[in-house]
C-alpha cells in the first residue's frame, strides 16, 4: 500500500533524514516546502515540452498531415530542438524600448501561469498548498498575466505591438467577467473556495459539478480559452492580421518564455476545468494517491485534447463579434445561471434536509437545461428579427480549367 | 495558515528563477552582433512612420471600467457563496438582489450602446 | 527577531521604496508599475496578518482592475514616453512644510495610542470560518446587509456615471 503514495514515502524519509542530522524543525519545514515547490514548478515547465509536441501532432492529424516526425521517434524531440534553436538566437532589444520593462514582461507572464500550479490538487493529499481562498487566488494570479501583456506591448516601442496589447488586454479583461462569475458556481455548490475541498465535494459520480451546473462549466471553459488567447479567440496573435500582436519584437529565449507560458496556460485551464467541474482526481480506487493522480492526468489530457480540437476546428472570430459574444451573451447567461443555482440549491436543501441526495444534481441539471432552452428560444427570436442576408452579386459560373485543344501532333506520335 | 502562504511565497521565488535562467543563458550564449537594421522597430518591413503612438480608443477604457464594476461585484459575492450553508432563504434573496441590481447596470450599458466595439 | 518580523520589515521597506518611486519617477508608465509593486507589497502585509482573503482581493481588484485602468488612463495622454519638465514648482517648500506637519501629527497620534507596541493576536483555529463568517455578516439583517445592498447601488451609480462622462457620442 505504501508504494501507491510515493510522495509521502519520500517526504517522510527525507524528513527523518533531516531531523537525524539535527536540523531545527523550522528549517526542515522550509526545506521540505522548497522541495515541494521545486517539484510542482518542474512538473509544469517540463510537461510543457511534451504538450507542445502533442499539440503539433494533434493539429497535424486533424489537418490530415503528419506533423513532426524527424527528430527522434515520432518527432518527440522536436520541441527540444526548437528550444535549443530559440536559446541560441541573438538577444535583441528594439530601438527606444524600455529595457527593464521589455525584459520583465516575459518573466511576469511565466510567473503568473506557474503560480496557479501551487493550488492544483493532483491527488488526495498531493496538493502544493490547499489555500482556503484557492479560487480567488487563481483569478488574482491571472491578473499578473494581463499586466505582463500590457507592458510587453507598450515597452516594445512598436505601433503594432501597442495596438495588439490594447486589444489583447480588452479581450482578456472582458472575458474575465464571465470566468469569475462562473467560478462562483462551484464555490456556491461546494461552500468552499479551496480547490481541495471543491474536489472532495464531488465524491460520487452523480455529484460532479458538471451535472449540477453544465452551463457554468461551459461558460468557464469558453471564457478560459479566450483568456489564454487561443483560437477561436486568437485574433491578437493572427499573423495575417496584426502581425503577431503584442509580442512582435520578442525573439529568442524571451519569445520562448511567452510561448511556453501560453501553452502552459492552456493546459492549466484544462486542469482547472476538470478540477472544478469534473471531480479532479476522483475516480475508482482514488484512495490510493497514485491512482488518483492517474485519473487526474487522464481527465486533464481529455480536456486538453478538447482545447486542441476546438483550436484546429473553429475559425477565428472578429473582435467585435468576440466582445459582443462576451458582454451580451456570456455575462448575462452566467448571471442567470448563478441566480437560478443559488435559489434552487437553497430550496432543495431546505426541502430535502440534506445536500447529499441524488435529487440535487437532477433538479439542478433540469434547471440548466431549461435555461439553455430559453436561451436558444431567445436567440432564435432575435435572429428572426434580423433582416435576411442579401445576395449582392449575380451568380457567376464556377471557374473551369481550359478545354484541351485538339492536338494533331499528339495523335500522330 | 501562514504555512500555506509560505509555499506561495517560495513558489514566487522559484517561478521567477525559471524564466530568468533561460533568458540569462540565452543572453550569454547567443551571438552578439548588434546592427542598426536589426534593432529597428518592425513595421511590415518598411521604415517606421511617425511617433510610436496609436489613437487610444476610449472603448478600451470603457471595457476596463465595466470589468472593474463586475469584478468588485464578484468579490462581494464570494463570501456570500462560501457562507451559503448557513444562510436562510431571505439571505440568499438578498444576494440575488445584489446581482439583479448590477444586472440592471449591464442592461443599461447595453441599451446605451456602450458595449459596441465600433 | 522572528522570521515573520524580518519578513514584515523587508515588505514594509519595499512598500515604502515603491511608494517613493511612484511619485518621483519621471516616466508615467514606470510610475504605474511601481504602484503595482506597492499594491502587491500591501497584499503581502495582509498575508502576514493572516488575512488571506483580503490579500487576494487586494490583488484581484487593485492590481487586476484598478492598476490596468491607471495604465490605460496614462496611455490616453500622448506624452507617455518621456516626461521632461521640472518635477516640482516654486512652492515646493510650502508643500514640504505641510507634509512634515502632517507626518509629525500622525506619528504623535500613533505613538500615543500604545497599541503599536502590542503583538497582533494570532488567528489560530477556525481560520477557514473567517470567510463564511464574513459572508454571513454581509447578509445578516443585524449585520451589514444595508451597506451590502447600498454598495451594489453605489457600484451601479459608478457605472452609470462613468458611462455618462466617458461616452460623448450619443
Amino acid at each position: 500500500m505504501g508504494i501507491l503514495d510515493p510522495i509521502s514515502l519520500i517526504a517522510d524519509w527525507l524528513e527523518g533524514l533531516f531531523m537525524g542530522w539535527g536540523w531545527p524543525a523550522g528549517l526542515v519545514n522550509l526545506v521540505m516546502t522548497f522541495l515541494g515547490v521545486f517539484l510542482v514548478a518542474n512538473f509544469g515547465m517540463l510537461y510543457v515540452i511534451f504538450l507542445i509536441w502533442l499539440e503539433r501532432k494533434l493539429a497535424a492529424r486533424m489537418q490530415d498531415r503528419i506533423g513532426p516526425n524527424r527528430v527522434g521517434p515520432y518527432g518527440l524531440f522536436q520541441t527540444i530542438a526548437d528550444i535549443l534553436k530559440l536559446f541560441t538566437k541573438e538577444d535583441t532589444t528594439p530601438d527606444g524600448a524600455d529595457k527593464v520593462i521589455f525584459n520583465l514582461a516575459p518573466i511576469l507572464a511565466v510567473v503568473s501561469v506557474l503560480m496557479i500550479w501551487a493550488v492544483v490538487p493532483f491527488a488526495e493529499g498531493w496538493i502544493g498548498t490547499d489555500l482556503n481562498v484557492g479560487v480567488l487566488y487563481i483569478v488574482a494570479v491571472g491578473s499578473f498575466g494581463i499586466v505582463a501583456t500590457l507592458i510587453a506591448g507598450w515597452s516594445s516601442n512598436n505601433k503594432f505591438a501597442l495596438l495588439g496589447a490594447f486589444r489583447t488586454v480588452a479581450q482578456l479583461v472582458s472575458y474575465e467577467v464571465p470566468m469569475v462569475l462562473s467560478l462562483l458556481v462551484p464555490v456556491l455548490l461546494a461552500r468552499n473556495m479551496g480547490l481541495g475541498s471543491i474536489v472532495e465535494a464531488q465524491s460520487s459520480w452523480y455529484s460532479i459539478f458538471f451535472f449540477m451546473a453544465p452551463i457554468a462549466a461551459l461558460i468557464f471553459f469558453i471564457s478560459s480559452i479566450a483568456e489564454v488567447g487561443r483560437t477561436p479567440f486568437d485574433l491578437l496573435e493572427a499573423e495575417s492580421e496584426i502581425v503577431a500582436g503584442f509580442h512582435i519584437e520578442y525573439s529568442g529565449a524571451k519569445f520562448a518564455m511567452i510561448f511556453a507560458a501560453e501553452f502552459l496556460h492552456a493546459f492549466t485551464i484544462s486542469v482547472l476545468t476538470i478540477t472544478l467541474f469534473f471531480g479532479g482526481w476522483q475516480g475508482w480506487g482514488d484512495q490510493f494517491p497514485l491512482v488518483g493522480w492517474a485519473w487526474f492526468m487522464t481527465k486533464a489530457m481529455l480536456a486538453y485534447f478538447t482545447v486542441a480540437w476546438v483550436r484546429t476546428t473553429l475559425p477565428r472570430i472578429r473582435i467585435d463579434h468576440m466582445l459582443d459574444y462576451n458582454w451580451k451573451f456570456l455575462t448575462p447567461l452566467a448571471l442567470a445561471v448563478l441566480v437560478v443555482t443559488a435559489l434552487l440549491d437553497r430550496l432543495i436543501i431546505d426541502g430535502f434536509g440534506t445536500d447529499n441526495t441524488p435529487w440535487r444534481p437532477a433538479i439542478l441539471f433540469a434547471a440548466n437545461l431549461l435555461i439553455g432552452w430559453v436561451t436558444v428560444v431567445l436567440l432564435r427570436r432575435r435572429a428572426a428579427q434580423r433582416p435576411p442576408r442579401q445576395v449582392v452579386g449575380a451568380p457567376r459560373p464556377v471557374a473551369r480549367p481550359p478545354q484541351p485543344e485538339a492536338e494533331p501532333e499528339a495523335a500522330g506520335d | 495558515m501562514l504555512d500555506n502562504w509560505l509555499f506561495v511565497g517560495l513558489m514566487i521565488g522559484v517561478a521567477i528563477v525559471f524564466p530568468v535562467g533561460p533568458i540569462v543563458l540565452a543572453h550569454l550564449i547567443g551571438p552578439r552582433r548588434p546592427n542598426r537594421i536589426k534593432s529597428e522597430t518592425y513595421e511590415c518591413g518598411i521604415e517606421t512612420v511617425g511617433e510610436t503612438w496609436v489613437q487610444f480608443k476610449v472603448q478600451y477604457y470603457i471595457y476596463a471600467l465595466v470589468f472593474l464594476i463586475f469584478d468588485i461585484e464578484a468579490v462581494f459575492l464570494f463570501p456570500w457563496a462560501v457562507a451559503f450553508d448557513q444562510l436562510a432563504l431571505y439571505a440568499v434573496l438578498e444576494g440575488i438582489l445584489f446581482i439583479i441590481i448590477l444586472f440592471g447596470g449591464l442592461v443599461y450599458a447595453w441599451n446605451r450602446g456602450i458595449l459596441e466595439w465600433a | 527577531m522572528t522570521p515573520i518580523q524580518v519578513l514584515f520589515i523587508l515588505t514594509s521597506l519595499s512598500l515604502l521604496v515603491s511608494a517613493f518611486m511612484v511619485v518621483t519617477t519621471r516616466n508615467l508608465v514606470r510610475a504605474a508599475l511601481w504602484l503595482i509593486s506597492s499594491l502587491f507589497m500591501v497584499a503581502v502585509v495582509f498575508v502576514l496578518l493572516d488575512a488571506g482573503f483580503l490579500a487576494v482581493v487586494q490583488v484581484v481588484v487593485y492590481i487586476g482592475a484598478i492598476a490596468i485602468l491607471f495604465i490605460f488612463a496614462v496611455m490616453l495622454t500622448r506624452k507617455v514616453m518621456q516626461d521632461t519638465g521640472p518635477q516640482s514648482n516654486s512652492q515646493w517648500w510650502v508643500a514640504g512644510l505641510f507634509s512634515l506637519l502632517l507626518f509629525g501629527g500622525l506619528s504623535w497620534i500613533i505613538l500615543g495610542w500604545g497599541g503599536a507596541a502590542q503583538t497582533v493576536p494570532r488567528v489560530t483555529a477556525g481560520d477557514l470560518d473567517n470567510i463564511s463568517d464574513l459572508g454571513r455578516a454581509l447578509v445578516d439583517p443585524a449585520g451589514y446587509v444595508v451597506p451590502f445592498e447600498v454598495a451594489s447601488v453605489l457600484l451601479l451609480a459608478a457605472l452609470i456615471g462613468a458611462i455618462v462622462v466617458a461616452w460623448d457620442r450619443n
